[in-house]
Parts: C-alpha cells; structure tokens; sequence
C-alpha cells in the first residue's frame, strides 16, 4: 500500500537505528516522551524499542483520549442511555472502558441502553435523521484529530434542523497536555527526564507546528512532529539525538508530507466556529486543568447534550489498583503496575490503559511483554 | 482512535453537497468527506481519519522523507 509499506522496509529501519546509535554521545542518556497514543502503538507494535540504544529511554505520554477521559465523562454518557433513552453514538475505543458501578457503555447495552457503535459522525447523524422520535446523542471524544468532525456534524444538524440530534463534548487539546506534562512535579524533581518529544502526527495535520513553539523557545524542548510509520518514528528520534547534542530547541517537522506550519485552516475555522475553550477539565492522570477542553458555543446550545440534558460533571477516582495516572505522565512503565497482565487484561481491563488500543498498556501487552527477559 | 490512513480518491463531487468522494485503500473502497480540503483531484492521496480527509499527501514531500532517511547528516 502506497504511502505505508515503503515507510516500513525493515532494511532501512536497521540503517536508521545504526544512525542514531552513531549519533548518540556514549556516556549521555536520552529520553524522549512520545506524547501521541498512535505512537506508543507503533513503537510497541514494531518493536522499536528493540532498535534503540539502552542509554536512549521513550517515555509513553498522555496523547490517548480515551485513557485520559475520566470515569465521570463516561458516567455522564452511560447516563443518557440508560436513564434518558437515548441513542448514545460512540466510537469503538469507548465500548469496554470501566466506569461507574461495575457498568461500562457496552454493559450499559447489554441493560438495555441503545449503544450504537459509529465509524464516523456522519453515521450518528444519519442514525438521527432515520430515528425522528428518538433523541440521538454523539459522544464526542478525541485530541484535535476529531474535533473537526464533530464542528461539522454540529454545523451540519443545525443547518438542516435536525431537532433530535446533540454531542456530548469531550474534546481536548494537545498543547495544555503537553504543557502539563513539562510542569509536573516528578520532572521538576528530576525522578522523569524528558529531553523533548515526538509530536503527534494527525494532530499536527490539523493545528500545524506553529503551537508546538512555546516548548521549544519556553521550555527549550525540542520537538519533532513524526509520521505514524515506523521509519517515520525511529527518523523523527534521530532528529532529536541531533537538536539535543547540538544544544538546540526547535520545532522540527518529520511528517512533511501531510504537515504544514499553519495546518488545516478550514478545520481550524470549523472549530473555532462550533467551540470555547471550557475554563477547567479534569483529565485522568493529569489533574484539573485550566484551558485544555472544548465545550460547545451558545450559539449551538441547542445540539449540546449537556445543557440538553441539563447534565452535571461528578468526579469519580480510579479503581484503588489502578496505575494508569501514574503510567500517561511516563511516571510508571505499564509493567510496573501491580496488576498489570494478572487482573488487568484487555479482556478484563480495569483502567482505561488497557482497554484503547492506542493505551500504553494495551500496546504492551500485546507486543512488549513477550519481550522481558530477553537480552 | 488516532489511527489514520493514507487514502487514494478514485471520485470526488459525491454526496449531496458535492465533498464527499470514494477512496481505495488496499482494495476496499469507501465514501468519506472532503469537507475539510479543497482543490482535491482524483489521484490524489488524502489522510483519512474516522470519516474526513484532514490532509492531502504531498508526493514530493514524501519522496524528499524517503530520501532523508539514507542521510547521514554528515554536513560538509
């Protein structure tokens, strides 16, 4: 497939990883935080930890948004199912992430609440147009990736008055994540180095590189956007070896291909037109933060489910055992968690970590651990 | 959930609004949004995610990031 397999030759893989090993200065040690939950996946799935040098450390980041989406956001959603009647439209990654009383939104199902599982927003718009008498509600999730779609399914309800159709909003931002991140206590102290980061790809497709230059000129953190693909990632890393030997912090772009400085202005647009900035979010693992989430405009009160619905936040803490705050700040390695691969599985999972497939601890289990012990 | 795909357009100007075009990928062809682009011709690569093309593939640019990776950066 064009504009893939070339991106995977393993021959050139091996070259890249000589090419970071000989950039690497030996008595240094390198740690990179790759903030998106889409890479964590490839450098699991491709084992290219494998392919780094042991003084070169990739620390997982908090670039899930199903993982960082607490339990109350899916209380709120499993609440409309089942006590409101609604038809709760969702994307798959939510179906099986634990939440309140035991329940999740595909337990919600098997009670009786209509969950229907949708690929696109067009789908759950469709779903409204067909089911007049029925109130249908999308539950918006994702980083700036989704966040267009969702502005376009607002704007197309509202021009062709589909009276039945609302989103619930959980969007959230890259940039306040990131910034998070660097503020955190564990990095001030020292206990977690993060020398720069991978910055994520499709994200960056739609808001550009431009945002990410407060962490280089701020925070003098290098960051480079990379592509999804393997060669993308390991590339991406040895541009990082670089800007740090060399004492530099700029914004470098891997993904040229689909990235541009300014991004995607009609996207932009949209999402600027449907959404505000939310005053504070609470985000698993990362606290209440100020400025980091999308709520839906006034002038759209009407196709926001919470106003609808006249539904309130209540803040539910994770399950006791549970690392998975520890593990989106790069604080814990999955394995690290005490109930990891023992309790918590992806058939049984019982944090958000395990369940998406982008998770830290998913990507783990299901091609890093075989990896342990092995020299 | 971020998982996009470089898809190929084989048709635009469908859908009742005219943005919406049929793609290929690996054999399997579906009809997704152009909402958010414009200027996108058949031929081209777009990169899909859950329904909408978010960017279209530069081919130049792709073929300079192939090259890139047999770089050295061993700058005279």
């Amino acid at each position: 497939m064009k504009y893939i397999d070339e991106f995977r030759d393993g021959a050139v893989a091996r070259t890249l990883s000589a090419k970071i090993a000989a950039q690497l200065q030996p008595a240094r040690h390198y740690s990179f935080m790759e903030f998106c939950g889409g890479h964590t996946h490839a450098i699991s799935r491709y084992g290219l930890s494998d392919l780094l040098p042991s003084n070169l450390r990739m620390v997982h980041g908090p670039g899930c948004p199903v993982c960082v989406l607490p339990i109350g956001r899916i209380d709120m959603a499993i609440g409309l199912a089942l006590d409101h009647g609604v038809i709760l439209c969702t994307y798959a990654d939510t179906l099986r992430v634990p939440a309140s009383g035991g329940l999740s939104l595909m337990k919600a199902r098997a009670r009786g609440g209509d969950v229907r599982m949708v690929y696109a927003t067009q789908d759950a718009l469709h779903i409204a147009r067909s089911n007049p008498g029925r109130e249908v509600v999308f539950f918006a999730i994702g980083f700036e990736t989704t966040t267009p779609a969702t502005a376009l399914a607002v704007l197309t309800a509202q021009r062709e008055g589909l009276t039945n159709f609302s989103v619930l909003c959980c969007h959230v931002l890259t940039p306040p994540a990131m910034q998070q991140i660097l503020a955190s206590p564990e990095l001030q102290s020292g206990g977690v180095q993060i020398d720069g980061f991978v910055g994520p790809a499709h994200v960056s497709t739609v808001i550009g590189s431009e945002p990410y230059q407060v962490f280089a000129r701020q925070f003098h953190k290098p960051v480079v956007i990379a592509g999804f693909e393997p060669l993308d990632v390991l590339q991406a890393v040895w541009m990082l070896v670089r800007q740090v030997n060399d004492g530099r912090a700029e914004v470098e772009n891997e993904f040229s291909r689909a990235v541009e400085p300014q991004g995607n202005h009609k996207a932009q647009a949209c999402m600027a037109e449907v959404f505000a900035l939310r005053d504070s979010f609470e985000w698993r693992g990362l606290g209440v933060l100020a400025h980091s989430a999308l709520k839906i405009r006034e002038t759209y009160a009407a196709l926001d489910a919470e106003r609808r619905f006249q539904l309130e936040y209540q803040p539910v803490p994770d399950h006791k055992a549970c690392e998975c705050a520890a593990v989106l700040r790069g604080v814990r390695r999955p394995q690290d968690c005490a109930i990891f691969g023992n309790v918590c599985t992806p058939d049984n999972p019982v944090g958000s970590c395990m369940v998406s497939s982008e998770g830290a601890c998913a990507a783990h289990y299901s091609y890093g651990r075989h990896q342990e012990g092995v020299a | 959930m971020c998982l996009a795909m470089p898809v190929k357009v084989i048709q635009i100007g469908l859908g009742p609004a005219g943005d919406a075009a049929l793609v290929d990928l690996g054999g399997v062809q579906k009809e997704i949004s152009l909402a958010l682009l414009d200027g996108i011709e058949v031929g081209d690569y777009v990169i899909l995610h859950a329904g909408y093309a978010l960017s279209r593939l530069d081919p130049e640019e792709a073929q300079r990031t192939l090259e890139a990776f047999s770089d050295l950066g061993c700058a005279p």
